[in-house]
């Protein structure tokens, strides 16, 4: 099936498999390769994507789904040398040790930002309740939201 | 001894890591994403049963299906099929069955590689699974241990025993028992876990069309041992052998390994001559790469009145799963050392064996032996608290190795070069407002709350730095356990710091770049480290058992330290001095008492590179190697403290204060040294609480997939409250110690004394982990009904 | 990981949907968030000839109040129902089910029509949707009919919906006012429930005049705890509240797994229900 996705600001036109997943197609499609599984249950988010501006587990929405709508990943956030505050919180506070779930965890974070700009620490857990992270036990991820937060005008509660 | 100062400019800071800018922006290099021209694609078929006998496999029908090109069962593969090594033979008479990459005749554990398909896409190599003929003739599964090693169990391998291995440490318990005033003795299920790493296994392998050599692309964390054993196992000459582990995302021991897929995707491209791929699902992660923990430990303390430790029992039986993997029979030994903890007794008798089950195989998993030995000492010196009387922070303090007592050599034999646990316990305390939890714990009990409260405390320490080669080769282990580093300064001035570990979320290329920094006095961001890639970085033997710093960061420090000696030499010449006039400060030969006579670093390696004009007897290029074999394991410590509420109408149990107080000696770079603390409690934490893979008595894995394997996320856990006492290690040149295992090994029975000692006086003594809702409301309910009658 | 190949039609209207699963037969599956659907293709527990996305047709899509009762459209995300000014107003109890179910993600993709008329005994919004008394309109290729909530939750995963028919709307009755609380019992925040308690009480005077209650997971279907809803009427205290929680078990028939066994579930359902009708009345 004909398909035409904007991803990261570029618009790309395919055929593809109805079967074939939006994250394969993202990977294996056109090489959007910083967009990672990490399971196949939809419970660690490692895949996790804007599309039309909101979070979701991009194993979870078929790429015929996507037909007409804009993604953005992890690699569309910032450009070239240009951090976005996220990316730039999350340096910040170690929020990341091996960095597999952390593609999801930004996105994540850039789309509970974009929805509560002031999150407290519990708001914050729950936000990103639908990623997991085995390295870094939470602590500084948590910190890393709060930070970026912070950086965005909004500030933690 | 050389006059290298410490530039103090680098280490010890908690400076941001080199690594996150492509992790953060998704340039990472994870070998999933390797793409190259020609690959086909291996899917897997996988056994369904847990034990039975394969009575037909026929895989002809897979070759008809369309991009399908080759298929293959045992038959078919014939001698590329191999064996998996194991790299630990324990004792001499441990029986070491074979361990087929495909299984031949049997099968032996849900998950069991039964055939593959290769294809030139993924998705048809997983629809033709479906079109390979397999029938089982089912066999009765062995899953619980005490019935496995019962007589008249079914067996695991048809030509052994379902013992693997007994092996014996130490002795003279009974003599303890028979002075003692106060015997306790428990049974702690130390249960399965999964390592569940968050990048599942991937592999490629390319026959590069230049020469004989086949290049391999693991997520692996051992690429060079692993060069040595695909070597041995598949008969590619070592030297064509060229192993890659690119960007890896976490491990834990998991990846330490060499997998049946890896000798496979290596043996197909070769006989296809194309590159060969091959990437997990996570539902196959969680039944074929290796478990861990799995142990039943019986425990046995003798003690005095007054509390004073006299013996130690412990008699393990240990889950092998269902083959041998590369350190599988080795994990409980790790731990046989550590159950005495930090404390002073004079007997110990150890026992462990080592029992085939038709379960996956067990290996290392973060601690590997020593949270399964901590978890015991740490609950049991609990319980003996509880039959004395005494409060448990009192008992320990009684029977710890004091401060000034070092180095200190244990009842299990190993010396413990430095520790401080008096004062890493004092901060704890000061942390946790100790004496205020006690006194709400008391209220709640007075005032019948449905919510009580209990204090967890853990006082560990563990052996890590893996490992003194002589030890190693004591305990029958075939390889080393030293570690590599080369050192080079570039015409340019750019120093590449060549490495034998292989980080997969460490921050290697931080730290060690900061080692070498605090040495050459050349900026951080001026330094590479290249690893990860017997091509680039020939020598080493990897990342595991929290090794890296305490080893290779000796490596480093004695590499560099020799590079400058040698630039010293050129500086002198260059400045037409004696080296013994130069001192080296932040990167710069000066000569003493002459600030104008000058030569930095940079001048002397491009001199160093053109050569034009060097002393006699001294070779061009600027570079110097170290290997070193460490003098002894690395022991960090620390005290844990857990406030723990219990629901007791429920059983659901919130953990809501965490204070780690470790000392891993001399920080190289404290934020990361902090954040494998976290990382490593929310590990023990969930094996305390969440998780845990079980099977049913078919063998059929319970826990197969992250809905069912209870991963926590971050609204299941707290910040946690860390802080480090600073007590530097005497045997490691740098003064540090490991960090990577210990908040998974001390945190465990943390948890659990605090489950334990909120319900106590309901008469509970333990609580098997995880200490799931149900569990724990089932054991009030049985406590209560015992109190009543 | 891969599914199996399916064809796939993305219709506009209901009609063209009904149409489309008409002509599908039996192996046709209707995609309306995917949020369930997409895990069961994944790990190839399903393969179905076509799936027919339903994502698209803007007819059954939104929140609107026609009367006395709220309307919602079967393919309105999870997020749109949580966020809903009217929802929030009007039906509480909905707002703090939905915000339960799994994680933001999944909310913004999964739909309420998708997770009622998928029906998992351990979904969170069918209990409250039993407890908020509410219908549902189905369209087939006979045309469309209204179901009740005590016709439409049939068994495990079965509900009134028939393979051929599209779920388009949940109509619920106003409860303007009244206090509400989901109480979810999991072992982490990502696994499902274990029990599920979705509470709604009217409060008159300081004490309770009416109350409705759905209970999760503790039999095939939602059940609705009509005996604690009669024994509620005047309770004005956490005591009196515990004492009409005790029949909260009653007419459930809980299944037994590894997380939980039958007496557990019941176990909880009455301390639970308690809790969760404390905290809806602000007791």
């Amino acid at each position: 099936m004909r398909i035409s996705v904007s991803v990261d600001g570029t618009v790309y036109e395919d055929d593809v498999e109805p079967r074939t997943l939006l994250v394969h197609w993202l990977r294996q499609g056109i090489g959007k390769v910083g967009t990672v599984v990490g399971c196949d249950t939809s419970n660690c988010g490692a895949c996790t994507v804007l599309l039309d501006g909101r979070s979701v587990k991009s194993c979870s929405v078929l790429a015929v789904q996507a037909d007409g709508s804009t993604v953005t990943t992890i690699q569309g956030l910032s450009t070239g040398e240009e951090w976005h505050p996220v990316q730039t919180a999350f340096k910040e506070c170690h929020g990341l040790q091996c960095g597999y779930c952390t593609p999801g965890m930004v996105m994540s974070t850039v789309d509970l930002l974009s929805e509560n700009p002031s999150p407290s620490e519990a708001e914050i857990r729950e936000g990103l309740e639908g990623n997991l992270c085995r390295c870094t036990g939470y602590h500084n991820i948590v910190k890393s939201v709060a930070y970026a937060a912070e950086l965005m005008g909004g500030g933690s509660r | 001894m050389t006059e290298v100062l410490d530039t103090g400019t680098a280490l010890g800071r908690p400076i941001r890591r080199k690594e996150d800018a492509k992790l953060l922006h998704g340039r990472t290099n994870w070998t999933d994403n390797i793409q190259l021209p020609g690959t086909l694609h291996m899917a897997i078929l996988r056994s369904p049963v847990a034990h039975g006998r394969i009575t037909k496999l026929d895989v002809s029908g897979a070759l008809s299906r369309p991009n399908v090109v080759a298929a293959y069962g045992a038959k078919e593969l014939g001698d590329l099929n191999g064996s998996i090594p194991c790299v630990w033979p324990v004792t001499d008479d441990i029986f070491m069955p074979g361990f087929p990459a495909l299984a031949v005749d049997k099968v032996r554990h849900v998950g069991d590689c039964v055939a593959v398909v290769l294809a030139t896409d993924a998705k048809h190599a997983v629809d033709a699974l479906e079109a390979i003929e397999v029938e089982y003739d089912t066999l009765p599964a062995v899953v619980d241990m005490e019935a496995a090693i019962a007589a008249g169990s079914p067996l695991v391998h048809d030509d052994g025993s379902n013992t693997c291995y007994v092996y014996n440490l130490g002795g003279g318990y009974e003599e303890a028992a028979a002075q003692a005033d106060v015997v306790v003795k428990r049974r702690f299920i130390n249960q399965r876990l999964i390592p569940a790493f968050m990048e599942p296994r991937a592999v490629v392998a390319a026959p590069m069309g230049m020469s004989d050599e086949i290049t391999l692309w693991s997520a692996t964390q051992i690429p060079h041992v692993l060069r040595v054993l695909l070597a041995l196992v598949t008969g590619i000459p070592e030297n064509n052998l060229r192993v890659v582990a690119p960007d890896v995302g976490g491990g834990f021991g998991g990846k330490l390994q060499c997998y049946r897929e890896e000798i496979l995707v290596t043996q197909l491209a070769r006989k296809l001559g194309r590159p060969v791929k091959w990437t997990e699902t996570r539902s196959e992660d969680m039944v074929a790469t290796h478990h861990g923990r799995d142990q039943i430990q019986d425990i046995e303390i003798a003690a005095k009145s007054d509390g004073t430790f006299l013996g130690l029992k412990v008699t393990l039986l240990a889950n092998m799963g269902a083959y041998l993997q590369i350190i599988t029979p080795g994990v409980p030994l790790l731990g046989m050392f550590m159950y005495p903890g930090i404390y002073k007794m004079d007997k110990y008798s150890f026992t462990c064996t080592g029992v085939f089950t038709n379960t996956t195989p067990t290996d290392a998993y973060r601690g590997a032996g020593r949270p399964e030995a901590t978890y015991a000492i740490e609950r049991i010196v609990d319980e003996l608290a509880a039959e004395l009387g005494m409060d448990p922070m009192e008992l320990r303090r009684k029977n710890w190795i004091a401060h000034e007592e070092f180095p200190y050599t244990t009842v299990a034999g190993l010396t413990y070069d430095t520790g401080n646990y008096e004062a890493a316990t004092a901060r704890a305390l000061e942390l946790f407002g100790y004496d205020e939890l006690r006194a709400e714990q008391a209220q709640r009990r007075a005032s019948g709350d449905p919510v009580q409260l209990g204090i967890g405390i853990s006082t560990f320490t563990e052996m890590c730095g893996l490992a003194p080669s002589r030890t190693l080769g004591a305990l029958k282990y075939v390889a080393g356990g030293w570690e590599h580093c080369t050192v080079r300064l570039l015409p340019t001035g750019k120093v590449e710091v060549v490495t034998g570990t292989s980080p997969h979320g460490q921050g290697h290329e931080t730290a060690w770049s900061q080692i070498a920094s605090s040495i050459l006095g050349v900026p951080v961001e001026d330094i590479e480290v290249i690893h990860s890639d017997t091509g680039r970085a020939p020598y080493g033997m990897d990342t595991y058992g929290s090794r890296s710093l305490a080893v290779g960061g000796q490596a480093i420090k004695l590499a560099s330290e020799r590079l400058v000696e040698k630039a010293r030499i050129i500086a002198a010449h260059q400045l037409e001095c004696s080296a013994d006039d130069l001192e080296f400060v932040e990167g710069t030969f000066r000569v003493k008492g002459d600030a104008e006579k000058a030569q930095p670093l940079g001048a002397v390696a491009f001199a160093a590179f053109t050569a034009h004009n060097l002393p006699d007897g001294v070779e061009p290029t600027l570079q110097a190697e170290a290997t070193v074999d460490p003098e002894d394991f690395s022991y960090p410590h620390g005290t844990h403290l857990a406030a723990m509420e219990v629901d007791t109408e429920t059983g659901k149990v919130r953990l809501r204060t965490y204070v780690a107080v470790d000392d891993v000696g001399v920080q190289v770079n404290p934020m990361i040294v902090e954040g494998q603390v976290h990382g490593g409690l929310a590990q023990g934490i969930a094996q305390a609480l969440y998780e845990g893979a079980f099977y049913d008595e078919d063998g059929n894995p319970q826990n197969a997939s992250l809905a069912d394997y209870l991963i926590p996320s971050a609204a299941d856990l707290p910040s946690f409250v860390t802080d480090r006492t600073v007590t530097p290690s005497t045997t490691h040149p740098l003064g540090t110690k490991g960090v990577g295992e210990a908040g998974a090994i001390a945190s465990t029975p943390a948890i659990i004394n605090g489950i334990v000692d909120a319900l106590r006086p309901l008469g509970i003594t333990d609580i098997n982990m995880p200490a799931a809702p149900m569990t724990v409301w089932r054991a009030i309910q049985a406590a209560k009904a015992g109190g009543a009658a | 990981m891969i599914p199996v190949a399916f064809d796939y039609v993305r219709p506009t209207s209901v009609d063209e949907a009904v149409a489309a699963l008409v002509a599908g037969g039996e192996d046709a599956k209707v995609l309306a968030g995917g949020q369930s659907l997409m895990p069961v293709l994944r790990l190839r527990m399903a393969a179905p000839s076509v799936v027919v996305d339903c994502s698209r047709i803007d007819e059954i899509r939104g929140i609107r109040e026609e009367g006395d009762a709220i309307v919602i459209g079967a393919g309105t995300t999870h997020h749109a129902v949580m966020s809903s000014a009217l929802v929030q107003q009007h039906l509480s109890l909905l707002a703090k089910a939905t915000a339960s179910v799994a994680d933001p993600q999944i909310r913004h993709r999964g739909t309420l029509g998708g997770a009622l008329a998928h029906a998992d005994p351990a979904g969170d919004q069918p209990a409250a949707a039993a407890a908020l008394d509410a219908s549902f309109t189905i369209a087939g290729p006979g045309g469309r009919r209204t179901v009740g909530a005590s016709d439409f939750f049939v068994d495990y995963f079965t509900t009134a919906v028939g393979p051929d028919e599209v779920l388009v709307d949940v109509r619920l009755p106003k409860r303007t006012g009244w206090g509400a609380h989901y109480e979810k019992f999991n072992r982490t925040a990502q696994a499902w429930a274990i029990v599920g308690v979705a509470a709604t009480v009217r409060m008159d005077g300081g004490r309770i005049a009416e109350a409705r209650i759905g209970l999760t997971n503790v039999a095939p279907t939602p059940v609705r705890a009509r005996s604690v809803e009669a024994a509620l009427v005047g309770a004005g205290d956490a005591a009196a509240i515990a004492a009409a929680a005790q029949s909260a078990a009653d007419g459930t028939s809980p299944t037994s797994d590894q997380h939980a066994d039958a007496e557990y579930r019941q176990h909880l359902a009455r301390v639970l229900t308690a809790r969760a009708v404390q905290k809806a009345a602000g007791l």
